[in-house]
């Protein structure tokens, strides 16, 4: 990420201060809808970032992401059901509960390549969805509706949807800042180098699988967090945020937005969720639209919004 | 034991519709190298075609065989408009396209059918009893869906490995330039090969409308199932799809049914009540964790890849 | 200085009935040139690859330095100072050139669980990849992206790679396959230079090099090995000559 004034990077910075300034603008007579509506996209755009990790700089095509943002989601859900409300105690939970899936899993799917890790991953976290689901005492597949928010100290107040935007805006930057980190450090070059040629890797001496492992359960983790987020905005969690198609609506955002920078996932969370606004106000059926539209992305604008606008940008430098 | 000779039946007639739906996943990826997540879609709309054909004709075999005519035109079409241009490309842009896929279907038959599914009746000679061995009954239908899918399984056989287009596809799979200079016309074999494909996840889809279900989604629900035999048995090899489509139909149905019973041998009732639907569930995927962690490209891999 | 640095014995793969390394026995010594020579479908590459660790073999030994390293995964064998160059290009195409070479000192410089400092910007890993790079010729180019650099500089950076982490032996898997006349001689060069500072194990079809750089040549044919020896031995040998280097005198010296 260069710090010139390409047309790329202003539109990233206008997005950045737009989300930032959202709430005044609704305080100024917006409609209220409108930061509920945004922090949802901020909480997935979280999620996309964390997949875009693995997805997009690690090369690990996984289909089972979203199983990420029901454990974090059930994980606030089951607590606050048994009585305990303390975020304090309810997030490290999501978190742990979030890595200790991800190691398993990646443990035994990181052993195959290719389709079969697609297919693996996609498997895995369908049998979380069906675990879950069985869960009668925890609403099963009707769900689980959360009757009060992760609790913290005065004056934090999650029921504040002021507050609580600012709350998930700042996991959302620094999450993404995270990762920027580690993709740049030794580990992401491990990653990055084990994505673009594994077998080199190894032969130059890189065990390339505990990388990745690590790797795998750190975007779960980041992700597991989104899912507690997720489940304290919607006061309601349900193994329908784990169902497998919505794993890949997380890699539409990727690769919509970008695979190849950190807030390529970003811009494509914002475009796929507002243009899903924007069409269902339309006709009720945009998926008709929204589908045909994937394809044509993977066709012919395999770098996403990003590349378009990188491109963009270099057309008018000489 | 009449119910579990029942179990076991349906085991198998549940196996064996699997088997379809993989067989025709593993085909058009073992030729094409093409992953396709819409073929879930293509059991749905066989099922949707059979109820409204059914319903036109009033017959219900008469329905079916549209429906798969239906089923197979469509595959046709989907792969002359939008699979063609995906031949080559990486993994990653066949999941991504063919999921941009699943959701068109899914509302495309929302918008023609409506959001409410259809129902497929069986017609009386097909939904009565029919006496296997003495004192035990079993639904003549389900008979039929086994008699049938084994003569495609036979069928499929036989084109595979003993017809001079099985011969094509065989030599397709491992040599797809070779083919091509050979002057075989690759772009109609392959039209054909995923219709075919097509064809077999229509069938499944429709053979199982009166049994389970016909509604929006069902594609995903099952298309879970197909990959996970697909690992199982082993990509590409249809083979294996067959061994591992009925290890994963008896094991999920006679778990389903016998599991909960296992676990309360051991758990308190309440537990087991508890954990029973999930832990059934589950089965069918520590199968596969169990083959993975043993061997991790499938039990029958194609010697391809 | 007795003990030879590599030591190869009853060495045995099969693929499917293929018999592609047949009861193979070779040893290389310390700081000798040692090439490996042989007509197509003889084995080399398989030879290369168990030597190295991409393949492990069905039966026999491989002692380095010491060690059994019959069975040790790839990277322990970079560490123990084995390193190897592949006979098809396989870089880091979407890295640049320093990055690609960086990686492989990376590879040899303590664990890689750093997560927060920028890796592009330690000089324990740049330093000595741009140090590399100049070895071989490419100190200008560092900067590219390795995709728009030639065939040619692709195999510098093989080399480049292989030589980071100060590898006590090479082994050179057709270092100058591809290459036009220009660059084959600039390779020529680049390895009688390393000749004085490591042992070198060179697979070849380019006779007028092997002939200029090798201290030994083993001949291998159908897996097994029928001579070895010094190259003006190998030159006169009747059984070589029958088997190869007749084919060899026909196709010309050049290639690439």
């Amino acid at each position: 990420m260069s710090g010139a004034l390409t047309i790329r990077n202003s539109v990233v910075f206008v997005l950045l201060a737009a989300l930032a300034l959202l709430p005044l603008y609704v305080g100024l007579g917006g409609n209220i809808f409108v930061l509920t509506l945004f922090t949802r996209i901020v909480i997935l755009a979280m999620a996309a970032v964390s997949l875009n990790l693995i997805l997009g700089y690690g090369g690990m095509m996984s289909f089972g992401h979203a199983a990420y943002l029901g454990i974090g989601g059930y994980a606030v859900g089951i607590l606050a059901h048994e009585g305990i409300y303390s975020g304090f105690a309810q997030w490290p939970v999501a978190l742990f509960a979030s890595a200790l899936f991800a190691l398993v899993i990646g443990a035994l799917s990181l052993r195959t390549r290719g389709v079969y890790f697609i297919m693996i991953t996609l498997a895995f976290a369908q049998m979380a969805y069906y675990i879950v689901a069985g869960l009668a005492r925890y609403g099963g597949d009707d769900g689980l509706t959360i009757y009060k928010r992760s609790q913290f100290f005065e004056p934090v107040n999650l029921s504040n949807k002021v507050q609580f935007y600012y709350l998930c805006l700042t996991l959302l930057f620094g999450a993404t800042y995270l990762v920027y980190r580690l993709v740049n450090s030794r580990f992401g070059m491990v990653i990055q180098g084990a994505r673009s040629n594994e077998l080199r890797m190894r032969a130059i001496g890189f065990p390339t699988y505990r990388y990745r492992l690590v790797c795998f359960v750190i975007a779960g983790t980041l992700c597991g967090l989104a899912g507690a987020l997720l489940g304290n905005h919607t006061d309601f969690v349900s193994p329908s945020m784990m169902y497998w198609t919505r794993s890949g609506d997380l890699i539409i955002m990727v690769v919509l937005g970008g695979m190849g920078s950190v807030v390529g996932p970003l811009i494509g969370a914002v475009a796929l969720l507002v243009l899903e606004e924007l069409l269902s106000g339309i006709t009720e059926y945009w998926q008709i639209i929204l589908g045909p539209l994937l394809l044509l992305v993977v066709l012919f604008a395999r770098g996403g919004i990003d590349g378009l606008l990188a491109k963009a940008g270099a057309k008018g430098q000489p | 034991m009449t119910l579990f000779i029942e179990q076991c039946l349906n085991g198998l007639q549940f196996g064996l519709l699997l088997f379809l739906l993989a067989a025709g996943l593993t085909l058009v990826f073992g030729i094409m190298d093409l992953v396709n997540l819409a073929h879930g879609s293509l059991y749905m709309i066989g099922a949707y075609f059979a109820a409204t054909f059914a319903a036109w004709t009033g017959s219900f075999v008469l329905g079916a065989l549209l429906a798969l005519a239906a089923t197979l035109l469509v595959g046709m079409a989907v792969e002359v408009i939008a699979m063609r241009r995906l031949y080559g490309r990486d993994h990653l842009d066949h999941v991504l396209g063919t999921f941009g896929l699943i959701l068109f279907f899914d509302e495309a038959v929302r918008l023609i059918w409506g959001p409410e599914g259809l129902s497929l009746p069986l017609p009386p000679w097909l939904n009565t009893p029919v006496q296997i061995l003495p004192g035990f009954q079993y639904s003549a239908y389900r008979l039929a869906i086994i008699v049938v899918t084994l003569a495609v399984a036979g069928f499929l056989y036989v084109l595979v490995m003993r017809t001079r287009i099985g011969m094509l596809i065989r030599a397709g799979a491992s040599n797809r330039e070779m083919v091509g200079a050979l002057g075989v016309n690759i772009k109609l074999l392959y039209t054909l090969v995923f219709g075919l494909g097509a064809a077999l996840a229509g069938l499944a889809g429709l053979m199982q409308a009166p049994i389970l279900t016909v509604q929006i989604g069902m594609g995903e629900n099952i298309l879970i199932i197909a990959f996970v035999i697909t690992v199982i048995g082993g990509i590409g090899s249809i083979r294996g799809a067959f061994i591992a489509a009925l290890l994963v139909g008896f094991v999920d149905t006679l778990g389903r049914a016998f599991f909960p019973d296992l676990l309360r041998l051991v758990l308190s009732p309440n537990a087991a009540a508890t954990a029973a639907p999930a832990l059934s569930s589950m089965l069918i995927y520590l199968v596969m964790a169990i083959v993975l962690v043993v061997r991790p490209e499938g039990l029958f891999p194609a010697v391809r890849k | 200085m007795s003990e030879p640095l590599l030591q190869v014995e009853n060495l045995a793969k099969r693929f499917d009935g293929i018999v592609a390394t047949d009861d193979l026995a070779l040893t290389v010594a310390a700081g000798e040139l040692h090439a490996i020579i042989g007509p197509n479908g003889a084995g080399k590459t398989t030879l290369i690859s168990q030597l190295g660790g991409q393949l492990t073999p069905d039966s026999g030994h491989i002692r380095f330095d010491g060690h059994d390293i019959t069975a040790l995964p790839m990277y322990r064998r970079s560490r123990l100072g084995l390193a190897r160059s592949f006979q098809i290009t396989s870089l880091f195409l979407d890295l640049s050139v320093l990055d690609n070479v960086a990686l492989a000192v990376q590879a040899h410089t303590g664990h890689s669980f750093r997560f927060w400092r920028n890796a592009r910007a330690e000089a324990e890993l740049r330093e000595p990849a741009r140090a590399a790079l100049e070895r071989v010729g490419l100190g200008a180019r560092a900067d590219l992206p390795a995709s728009v650099l030639s065939h040619g500089e692709h195999r510098l950076i093989e080399l480049a790679m292989a030589l980071v982490g100060n590898p006590r032996m090479l082994l050179l898997d057709e270092p100058m396959a591809g290459l036009g006349p220009e660059e084959s001689a600039r390779m020529v060069e680049m390895l009688r230079a390393l000749k004085k500072e490591l042992t070198i194990l060179l697979i070849e079809h380019d006779m007028e090099a092997v002939f200029a750089l090798a201290d030994r040549i083993t001949v291998l044919v159908y897996g097994r090995v029928i001579a070895t020896g010094a190259p003006a031995e190998i030159r006169s040998n009747a059984a070589v000559r029958e088997a190869y280097l007749g084919e060899a005198e026909a196709e010309g010296t050049g290639h690439g």
